[in-house]
């Protein structure tokens, strides 16, 4: 068997077998821990595809997590709890935005680029703020988990295994993607634009599309954050956020399946370990992350698979 | 194929081109010519539409080009080579060569299937790089070929794409003597069977290869012809040939 199907599945069986496992040691807490780093892998893999295979550096991705989560919190407060139906406006939603925020923002590249997406995402950040009726800086209660019917998203491993499915799904989804003649264009773009174009592809489409793909995948990672934690603040969409999704897909191996995947559970877990220390962890964490960025220059993916190409 | 008429691109007080009249042939080999900085590569560039000059009008099969941007006139049929090697460097040869033939199979708005097992576009991609002489470095990474297979990469990558007319910007540029020679035994065959405009320092390449030479120097052309009255032109031996 192939290296790379033997990690997958030692991941899936590990991941499968998690819930019934700390079940038996009772410290469901990790249950809750585990869901949370699937759905923010999930935000980190959309990332990938535009920073990772596409060379856009948007520092502004936590803005889908936060419309997802939004539109969920939103329906649901007005009494719309059909999950199907809410999941499907958090993506057509952040696909949207994307859509607008993009159209300006790939025009522009390197530094400018950078500055705009996170201009674009503080400005959704301090709409959020300022929404009174939902909350405002203090945010809102998600009324009733979004209904899908066969699943119980009450359920602590319902969910989990919703999003277990879903991350692997997402991970597979922009596999195809970037192995794809699309995925082509957009990766040969960010490699040597000026000999894309001398070929006659202009990137400018192919990007966008990426960016609104990114965007839509973000809006159901945030529909799933607003099921995880119940409440909605606009935190979610702070560049703090933006940072951390950004700092996955690095850690995990930039233009790789799995590394966001592995930035996420590497970030998270090591975040949460340093946590039960002290409070000050941050101090810590930051150094690390540098180092591992400087000694790890493909990332945990590339640590694990040196011939993934 | 290509006429140009009157023109201009300036970079300030420069005038890179100035006033530059050219039609190129159906079939032919047009060489230019010219000493370090005549504005050679500024030429071409606003040929494959890199550049926009500052005036004057650039047709292509009769169609003004002018305003069109360079992935527009590489789908119409105008390829170009560039002097400092531009290539996918983290992409085998192969891949190099089939996005090549990918930027002219329609539009790639394709997002499940794998495009590396695409026989459509690797066949004719792997039947160019035997072309060129590469066909066993197929599965190399471009960063790790040799200078001088690069730059025939460089030129795989200009024919994949089917054009009418290619440009190439100094292809032998840094190559060893050896390289050089084969670089133009290959020419010599691919010009049977397509137009070209070839920017070359090498006169012996020039003179071996080209139907028809201009010279540029400082931004003008100052002779074009056939190469025996080229190299016969007392213009063209004082400003370059002489000195060179």
């Amino acid at each position: 068997m192939k290296r790379s199907a033997i990690f997958w599945v030692v991941v899936i069986v590990i991941l499968a077998a998690l819930p019934p496992a700390v079940s038996a040691i009772h410290q469901p807490f990790y249950i809750d821990l585990v869901r949370r780093i699937m759905i923010l892998a999930i935000a980190a893999a959309s990332l990938n595809l535009i920073l990772g295979y596409g060379g856009l550096v948007s520092f502004g991705h936590a803005a889908y997590l936060g419309i997802g989560a939004y539109s969920v919190g939103i329906l649901a407060f007005y009494g719309i709890t059909n999950g199907y139906l809410q999941w499907l406006v958090a993506i057509g939603a952040s696909a949207l935005v994307a859509l607008a925020i993009g159209a300006v923002s790939i025009r522009t590249s390197g530094i400018y680029f950078i500055m705009i997406t996170l201009a674009f995402t503080q400005m959704l950040y301090y709409l959020g703020i300022s929404l009174e009726l939902f909350g405002g800086d203090d945010g809102m209660r998600l009324k009733a988990r979004s209904q899908l019917g066969f699943v119980d998203l009450g359920d602590a491993v319902q969910f989990y295994y919703v999003c277990l499915a879903l991350m692997l799904a997402v991970l597979y989804l922009v596999h195809r993607i970037v192995e794809s003649r699309f995925g082509m264009v957009l990766r040969a773009a960010k490699s040597n634009e000026s000999r894309s174009r001398a070929i006659g592809f202009s990137p400018y489409p192919y990007r966008l599309v990426a960016f609104v793909i990114a965007g839509a995948i973000g809006g159901l990672a945030g529909a799933l954050y607003a099921n995880h934690t119940n409440y909605i603040t606009p935190g979610l969409m702070s560049w703090v956020q933006s940072g951390d999704l950004m700092f996955m897909v690095i850690l995990g191996g930039i233009a790789s399946t799995a590394g966001p995947m592995l930035g996420a559970f590497a970030l998270l877990l090591f975040e949460e370990l340093l946590k039960g220390y002290t409070e000050y962890w941050p101090v810590i964490l930051g150094p690390l992350l540098v180092l591992s960025v400087i000694f790890f220059k493909r990332g945990l993916a590339g640590v694990l698979a040196r011939s993934d190409a | 194929m290509l006429e140009v008429r009157q023109l201009v691109k300036s970079f300030g007080a420069l005038r890179a081109t100035d006033g530059i009249d050219l039609a190129v042939r159906e079939g032919e080999t047009h060489a230019i010519i010219g000493p370090n900085g005549a504005g050679k590569t500024t030429f071409i560039s606003q040929l494959a539409g890199n550049l926009r000059p500052d005036a004057g009008r650039i047709f292509f099969g009769g169609e003004d080009v002018t305003a069109l941007s360079a992935p527009k006139r590489a789908r119409k049929g105008l390829a170009r080579s560039f002097q400092i090697t531009s290539i996918y460097a983290e992409f085998t040869a192969l891949d190099n060569v089939a996005l090549a033939v990918q930027a002219h199979a329609g539009h790639s708005f394709r997002f499940w299937q794998p495009a590396r097992r695409e026989a459509a576009l690797r066949e004719p991609a792997r039947g160019i790089l035997d072309e060129v002489g590469l066909g066993g470095r197929a599965t190399v990474h471009a960063a790790n070929l040799s200078h001088g297979e690069q730059r025939q990469l460089e030129v795989a990558m200009a024919l994949a794409t089917r054009p009418r007319l290619l440009l190439l910007d100094e292809p032998m540029a840094g190559m060893g003597p050896e390289e050089s020679q084969r670089m133009i035994e290959f020419l010599g065959r691919l010009k049977a069977r397509h137009t070209m405009i070839l920017v070359e320092h090498d006169m012996d390449a020039v003179f071996r290869l080209a139907d028809r030479i201009s010279v540029l120097v400082y931004g003008r052309l100052i002779a074009t012809g056939e190469p025996e009255s080229i190299r016969a032109h007392p213009e063209v031996r004082a400003a370059y040939l002489g000195t060179d």
